[in-house]
């Protein structure tokens, strides 16, 4: 009985999480080209709806009505495994996400948190491994298609990931040792009481903005967005490791990239942002209200990072391979490295 | 319950592990042994050292075994014959090596044995275990941890040594 309820319980949340990840999803698709055009001096997607608001359906129904290619010559086996593979580890992540306080409700006899579907004390290295996970469907969706341009971007990616994941995870320490937690609910409810609480600013700390800068950099390669989005590069490889789908399994793909972004933005929030805390205490309102107002918060902060990736897309133009290895080796790496000294430093001073 | 996720876990490391070394294409031996790190990540769990469990995923599934494909991809390997002739061979050492575990499992009365017993003793974890572990590699296992990142830096001076043709003259 009581194991039914808690099953039912996390099978709600998770139905919950993934309805408003993949309906993020749709929006993005939208917004991006709106927020493309208007920056471009352009509309933007007008035909389907008012203001093409439902571009995202039209969009949704074409790719599922394509007809679904597997070309000759390509491991059959492997080319269906490759889009999965890619989406799960984009919707896994989600599960240690706080999106809001740190309650726990009793229903009949199970305690039940219903801001965060699982709260592990490893959340942060979960998120890390997972996302590391996501390499294996776009290198084997390039090397099982069958086609030159989908193994070079294929191996131009897995080289990317291995690089740029290291970044990530480099930058990540420094809110770790101020925190001394993993554990991603722990992380935010350190960071409560006011703006310069959070780990951006970390008062009477180190700040973490540095950390946040090689964490975003890191994350928008990791994501293969512009300006790194080598393993997709147009104008040299067609479309890179998913030249050859179409239809669903390009769909995957698709929500992958997508779902990922989310992921990425939602981590950033949580770590340096405080998470679903308001910049100051006077506007999270009073007790009762955390959960409405968490939400907004935390929403709010996820839409404006989403917003930065739109902005670096339409700013900045491509990497050149061996510039990327540079400066994710060069650069990043010795910057995250003595971020992580001097904040061990500071934590060892002012405990 | 618990004895039937753990006979789950090792069936699926066991018959994942041979298929490593049984498939032909390198390709699908490396997604065999993904299976293989996941159910090792699995039997972690259900000894509550998630720590161990999202590292062994993090490190061996995510960067090494990424790093494994990616040169296999490059020198686009389609079959390896060659080590599938030695099959008698591994056939004899495997059935060997597995009696003489029998064997051990049998009599139970070996150094072997009691060791396993002896560190089979549940330790009190006051805190999680990340910061348990943390702290013995720290302190009980300072030495053993220094020489194995020791190892690591001769590792990787050496891998840039033998990539970087000319490294040497140009110094000398």
């Amino acid at each position: 009985m009581e194991t039914g309820i808690r099953l039912a319980l996390t099978l709600g949340q998770i139905g919950a999480v993934m309805v408003a990840v993949l309906l993020t999803v749709a929006v993005l698709t939208l917004l991006e080209r709106k927020v493309l055009g208007w920056m471009q001096d352009r509309m933007g997607p007008m035909e389907v709806g008012p203001y093409g608001i439902l571009q995202p359906v039209a969009d949704g129904l074409k790719l599922f009505f394509k007809e679904d290619i597997i070309p000759a010559g390509a491991n059959k086996f492997m080319f269906s495994m490759a889009p999965i593979l890619s989406l799960v580890p984009a919707l896994i992540g989600f599960a240690v996400i706080p999106f809001g306080p740190d309650w726990t409700v009793e229903v009949s006899g199970v305690d039940f948190k219903p801001f965060v579907i699982t709260d592990i004390n490893v959340g942060v290295l979960y998120i890390l491994a997972f996302a590391s996970i996501g390499a294996y469907g776009i290198i084997l969706g390039g090397w099982s298609s069958n086609s030159k341009y989908s193994l070079l971007g294929g191996l131009r990616s897995a080289a990317q990931l291995i690089s740029y994941e290291l970044n990530v995870g480099l930058s990540i320490v420094g809110v770790l040792l101020l925190s001394s937690s993993l554990s991603l609910v722990t992380i935010t409810n350190a960071q409560a009481g006011g703006f310069w609480n959070w780990y951006f600013f970390a008062w009477g700390s180190f700040p973490q903005a540095i950390a946040f800068m090689v964490f975003m950099i890191s994350s928008v390669a990791e994501t293969n967005r512009t300006p790194f989005d080598l393993p997709e590069a147009e104008s040299e490889l067609v479309a890179g490791f998913f030249t050859e789908y179409s239809g669903m399994r390009f769909a995957f793909f698709f929500l992958a990239e997508y779902g990922n972004m989310i992921l990425v933005s939602c981590v950033a929030t949580v770590l340096f942002f405080g998470g679903w805390h308001a910049p100051l205490e006077i506007l999270q309102g009073p007790e009762w209200m955390h959960g409405i107002t968490g939400i907004f918060w935390f929403a709010l902060k996820v839409a404006s990072f989403l917003f930065l990736f739109f902005w670096v897309r339409a700013t900045l133009p491509r990497l050149r391979y061996d510039q990327l290895m540079r400066f994710g080796w060069k650069v990043l790496l010795p910057i995250a490295l003595g971020n992580i000294v001097v904040t061990s430093i500071f934590a060892y001073l002012f405990p | 319950m618990e004895t039937f996720v753990f006979f789950y876990f090792a069936t699926i490391i066991v018959v994942t592990a041979g298929l490593v070394v049984a498939l032909k294409s390198p390709i699908y031996s490396a997604l065999a042994l993904l299976v293989m790190f996941f159910h090792v990540a699995g039997l972690f769990v259900t000894l509550h050292a998630e720590f161990l469990a999202i590292i062994q995923i993090l490190v061996y599934a995510g960067a090494i075994l990424v790093l494994y494909l990616f040169v296999v991809m490059l020198l686009n390997l389609k079959r390896e014959e060659h080590f599938h002739s030695q099959f008698i061979v591994g056939l004899f050492l495997g059935c060997v090596l597995f009696a003489e575990a029998v064997l051990l499992v049998l009599k139970g009365e070996t150094t072997l044995g009691q060791n396993i017993a002896a560190s089979a003793a549940p330790i009190e974890l006051t805190r999680g275990n990340t910061e348990s572990i943390g702290e013995l590699l720290y302190s009980t296992y300072l030495f053993p941890f220094e020489v194995a990142s020791l190892i690591l830096l001769v590792a990787m001076v050496g891998a840039v040594i033998l990539t970087k043709k000319g490294i040497l003259e140009v110094k000398s």
